[in-house]
């Protein structure tokens, strides 16, 4: 035998580039030369354009809406308000919590840029020009911008619709500005613990309002084909298959004459989960005028009007012994939601997974309840690059343990791990009712606190707080450490829905006579590679090289139904399906090889990328071989090709985790931080694309940088949103931005096929946190314990002169 | 409104375009020209999402009118490299994973072909300073430093290569 010839098992395996290679994306080609096919990019015969006349108002009634002088303008072709939508009963339309959202103001506006008119027209501008002539008529009512002061008795009525229902779609409402109120775990018991405590930390922990503002903005293109009947929309949609059918509800057109198309999507981070007017109102002027039209939200409008983030107010009891041994913790939440009540969640989870709030850490008892009220502000309530809600509570816990830490003069470091699940505690059941599949937190934390050489870390800090003392500086060094544990990949259909439809996902694979292979899946990517990771799944199971797999995904007429792209849901969900889908595609191949080398099945076993006799690996048949029999051998009992599909309902969420931390020194005199170093340890179970890992980690710590300190949707007392710009909004360039240090350790899930727990959002979660921490850290000797976010110059400016260190 | 005649280079080709005076350069790329490659983000100079080459210069396409680019030459992202051929900043982002959703990477490209002829061989400091007029939400921009300086590195060997081979 020739052994130069025969490739060994680990050059076949390398060949394939499977699971763990860093492959190289093969969306890059596209993208690097100006041939990415983004919703703005797309062009139809006849397409005319559409764009909103908005409301410059928070709260005031609409006394009349004049569309004359601008239809009288050439180049505009309708105009549509709430009037026009009306008797097709879309001058409404349901949000995925339950509530409902109007499409284009009816009778009132109830925040700044809310949708009033549809102006239809030849191009942008001609449009531009028709926005402009529309006369609305406004009646200013007094303004509610501050969640604490909705509930008030004298409070005005925003949603005058359902003033009067004492029931909402998540149980009573005590006031007509109050959504519900969502309780977990065990209150009396917590309280008693609290009461009895050694030592409470007792603190309010704001995250502030903020965007997910993707650099492409929302959009789409409508097209309704009167001569067949069919309406094909492409958008920028994280849930395609969810469009239709939520599309299919709401205008009554079959379900099968809907086709939605998420092109290339450029950044969704949660703002393209949600449905917004502009989809309706594009869909209806197609219907109206029988051409395509265009809606592309400007920069303004996407930060103003679809989709904020966070605006929780979390306040905070946790309990210990002397010694620094967790007993309890309890939280009550007012979540500020806007004007419509427009969350992004599961529908049993009117909060979120905002009771994944226990953290890391072992919890005996706790209790969480949260309060949602209406505000003149935008609706949204996101998930912004960050499972439901989960990015808030592991910024309070994380918070609250510093704060616990500074109470019992104990180093925060040691207090977490005195405190975390321990590794034979898994599976593990926290108190607020999750079970944490799979982690080795004390594993991760050494391995963090020796990487950054945290002793020396501190003695340095300490070097520093003393020549600061001794007026030798000006500056001020903070320590910022964060644990974290996420809940994605949402989810089981027995407690996951969106709106009815249970969150499993799916994948369909078709192998070609030749060989090589087409899986379309029901997530679509937005930036995260899936073309290039999902193709290295398969790989890995069915012995195809990953380049010989095309990946498709966003197309509802082709791709099998999926409840899309958010939460970290598709590598724990999609990539299930995906791996599962191989292995019904192996377990065929196993009879036609079995067929073909006239062996039993059970003589065989899976090699790579063939079946070879038990034995005698010499006798075997390639999965190429295999594919190639599939179409041209009557075998018998088994019907001819090679393709299979698989719907994955999750058993379990998977529950990413990792420490990090960040160093940075703070100008006292300016506000300025300047961050020395960040280091972050992911452990999201097995890692499919190392490559890609890293990227998403550099891309998440970036947007938390950006979180906590400097980016906000900010609004003045009459409701005007003060952030509507990328000159207010902050965005980190590549100046403010640092070098990362990404590590990792692996605990694969025990409940998923490939053991894979999602990352992407990881690095929000825990960065947040982390860069939080150590502003608060800073100041931690001079008895700052809590300062809210975001920490730009002026604020950390203020804290410093608030703790009297400006002379 | 009244339209005017604009002529323009673009990527090596004469085009001849009739729009309205106000028709931003950005707008006449894309939907009159079909030169897709550079987008919008913001219509208000921040991100550079619409950054093109215009005389020589880098350029945020969506702050400049179509007449004001009335006989001059344009380079987009569509027109430095060939699917055969990529340029050597087109090769490198590719291999560094410099971008994910793709929609910042014409600008980030452009932006980075203008800055290497200013600076050839720079640190990783100017090259953070050098592409700070350009937004990225995905990458955190540490592998796009990382293929703007392969980049360097590959255009300054291409071009003793190109020497050596002329001597």
């Amino acid at each position: 035998m020739d052994d130069v010839k025969t490739p060994s098992r680990e050059e076949r395996k390398s060949a394939l580039s499977g699971l763990g290679t860093s492959r190289k994306r093969v969306e890059d080609a596209r993208f690097t030369q100006g041939k990415g096919n983004y919703v703005d990019d797309i062009k139809l015969k006849g397409m005319l354009f559409g764009d909103f006349v908005r409301s410059p108002v928070a709260h005031a009634r609409v006394k009349n809406v004049d569309t004359s002088a601008a239809l009288a303008l050439p180049g505009v072709h309708a105009v549509l308000t709430a009037a026009d939508l009306e008797p097709l009963g879309l001058h409404w339309m349901p949000t995925l919590a339950g509530d409902k959202q109007m499409v284009l103001a009816d009778g009132k506006v109830l925040f700044q840029g809310q949708e009033v008119a549809f102006v239809v027209g030849d191009d942008r501008y001609a449009v531009a020009d028709g926005v402009s002539l529309v006369e609305v008529e406004y009646e200013e009512l007094p303004v509610v911008t501050d969640p604490f002061k909705a509930e008030l008795k004298d409070a005005p009525i925003l949603r005058e619709d359902i003033a009067d229902q004492k029931e909402g779609a998540h149980g009573a409402r005590r006031h007509p500005n109050h959504i519900f109120t969502w309780e977990a775990g065990e209150k009396e018991e917590t309280n008693k613990v609290l009461e009895e405590a050694e030592v409470v930390a007792d603190e309010m922990v704001y995250y502030h309002r903020t965007h997910p503002c993707p650099l492409e903005t929302c959009g789409c293109v409508a097209s309704m084909d009167k001569v067949n009947g069919k309406l094909t929309v492409w958008g920028t949609f994280q849930a395609p298959h969810a469009v239709r059918t939520v599309a299919s509800l709401i205008s009554s057109i079959p379900e099968h004459n809907i086709r939605i198309i998420s092109p290339d999507i450029g950044g969704g981070f949660g703002n393209k989960v949600g449905v917004y007017p502009g989809y309706v109102c594009s869909i209806v002027a197609s219907i109206v005028t029988g051409v395509p039209i265009k809606w592309v939200e400007d920069r303004m409008d996407n930060l103003m009007a679809t989709a904020f983030a966070r605006d929780y107010w979390m306040h905070g009891k946790i309990s210990a012994t002397k010694e620094g041994k967790i007993t309890g913790l309890w939280c009550h939440t007012t979540a500020d939601h806007g004007a419509f009540d427009a969350c992004a969640d599961p529908t049993k989870f009117p909060a979120g997974f905002m009771n994944i709030c226990t953290g890391s850490y072992d919890i005996p008892v706790a209790y969480l309840a949260v309060d949602g009220v209406y505000t003149n502000k935008a609706p949204g309530g996101v998930a912004y690059r960050c499972s439901f809600r989960v990015t808030e509570a592991s910024y309070f816990i994380e918070r609250m343990i510093e704060v616990l830490a500074q109470k019992l003069g104990m180093d925060s470091a040691e207090l977490r791990s005195k405190n975390f699940i321990k590794k034979e505690q898994f599976p593990y059941t926290s108190a607020l009712g999750w079970e944490y599949d799979s982690g080795d937190y004390h594993q991760a934390w050494e391995k963090a606190m020796t990487s950054v050489n945290y002793k020396q870390l501190r003695e340095d800090q300490a070097k520093q707080l003393q020549l600061f003392k001794d007026g030798k500086s000006r500056k001020l060094m903070g320590i910022g450490l964060s644990h974290f544990t996420e809940i994605v990949g949402a989810g089981p259909v027995k407690n996951c829905d969106i709106l009815g439809l249970g969150m499993f996902d799916a994948c369909e694979i078709r192998i070609h006579p030749t060989g090589s292979a087409i899986a379309r899946l029901g997530t679509i990517s937005q930036g995260q590679g899936h073309a290039t990771t999902f193709a290295q799944i398969l790989a890995s199971e069915i012995g195809i090289p990953a380049s010989d797999i095309t990946l498709e995904e966003g197309d509802t007429d082709t791709a099998p139904y999926g409840l899309g792209t958010y939460g970290s849901r598709s590598t724990p969900v999609a990539g299930a399906a995906t791996a599962m889908a191989g292995r019904k595609i192996r377990a065929k191949a196993q009879m036609i090889a079995a067929y073909l080398l006239e062996v039993h099945d059970d003589d065989l076993e899976w090699d790579v990328d063939r079946f070879s006799v038990k034995g005698a690996p010499e006798k075997f048949k390639t999965m190429k071989e295999i594919a190639f029999a599939s179409y041209n051998q009557a075998i018998p009992g088994v019907e001819p090709g090679l393709e299979a599909v698989s719907y994955y309902d999750p058993p379990n969420m998977t529950y990413p985790n990792g420490a990090y931390v960040v160093v940075m020194e703070i100008d006292v005199d300016t506000g300025v931080s300047d961050i020395k170093q960040v280091y972050a340890l992911d452990d999201c179970g097995t890692r499919i694309n190392p490559m890609i890992i890293e990227g998403q980690v550099h891309g998440g710590l970036t947007e938390a940088l950006a979180i906590s300190m400097g980016q906000e949707i900010a609004y003045d007392e009459q409701g005007n949103v003060m952030t509507g710009t990328l000159m207010d909004f902050f965005i980190p360039t590549a100046w403010e931005t640092p070098n990362y240090e990404t590590d990792y350790t692996e605990t694969p899930s025990p409940h998923h096929p490939i053991g894979a727990k999602g990352v992407g959002e990881s690095p929000n979660v825990g960065g947040v946190s982390a860069f939080s921490n150590a502003v608060h850290d800073a100041f931690k000797p001079f008895g700052l314990t809590q300062a809210h976010m975001p920490h730009d110059h002026w604020r950390v400016w203020k804290i410093a002169k608030d703790l009297g260190l400006h002379s | 409104m009244e339209k005017i005649n604009v002529t323009m280079t673009v990527n090596g080709k004469e085009e001849k375009l009739s729009v309205e005076p106000r028709t931003l350069l950005v707008h006449a790329l894309r939907e009159h020209l079909d030169y897709t490659g550079a987008h919008i983000g913001c219509s208000s100079s921040h991100c550079g999402a619409c950054t093109i080459d215009m005389n020589g210069k880098s350029v945020k396409s969506c702050t400049v009118f179509a007449p004001q680019a009335e006989g001059s030459e344009i380079l987009t992202v569509e027109g430095i490299g060939s699917p055969d051929k990529l340029h050597a900043i087109q090769e490198m982002f590719k291999e560094h994973h410099g971008l994910q959703c793709g929609y910042c990477t014409p600008g980030m490209i452009m932006r980075s072909y203008r800055f290497l002829q200013e600076n050839p061989n720079p640190t990783e400091e100017e090259v953070r300073f050098g592409i700070s007029g350009n937004l990225c939400r995905c990458t955190g921009y540490q592998n796009i430093v990382k293929s703007i300086m392969a980049a360097a590195d590959k255009i300054r060997d291409e071009a003793n290569v190109e020497k050596k081979e002329i001597a």
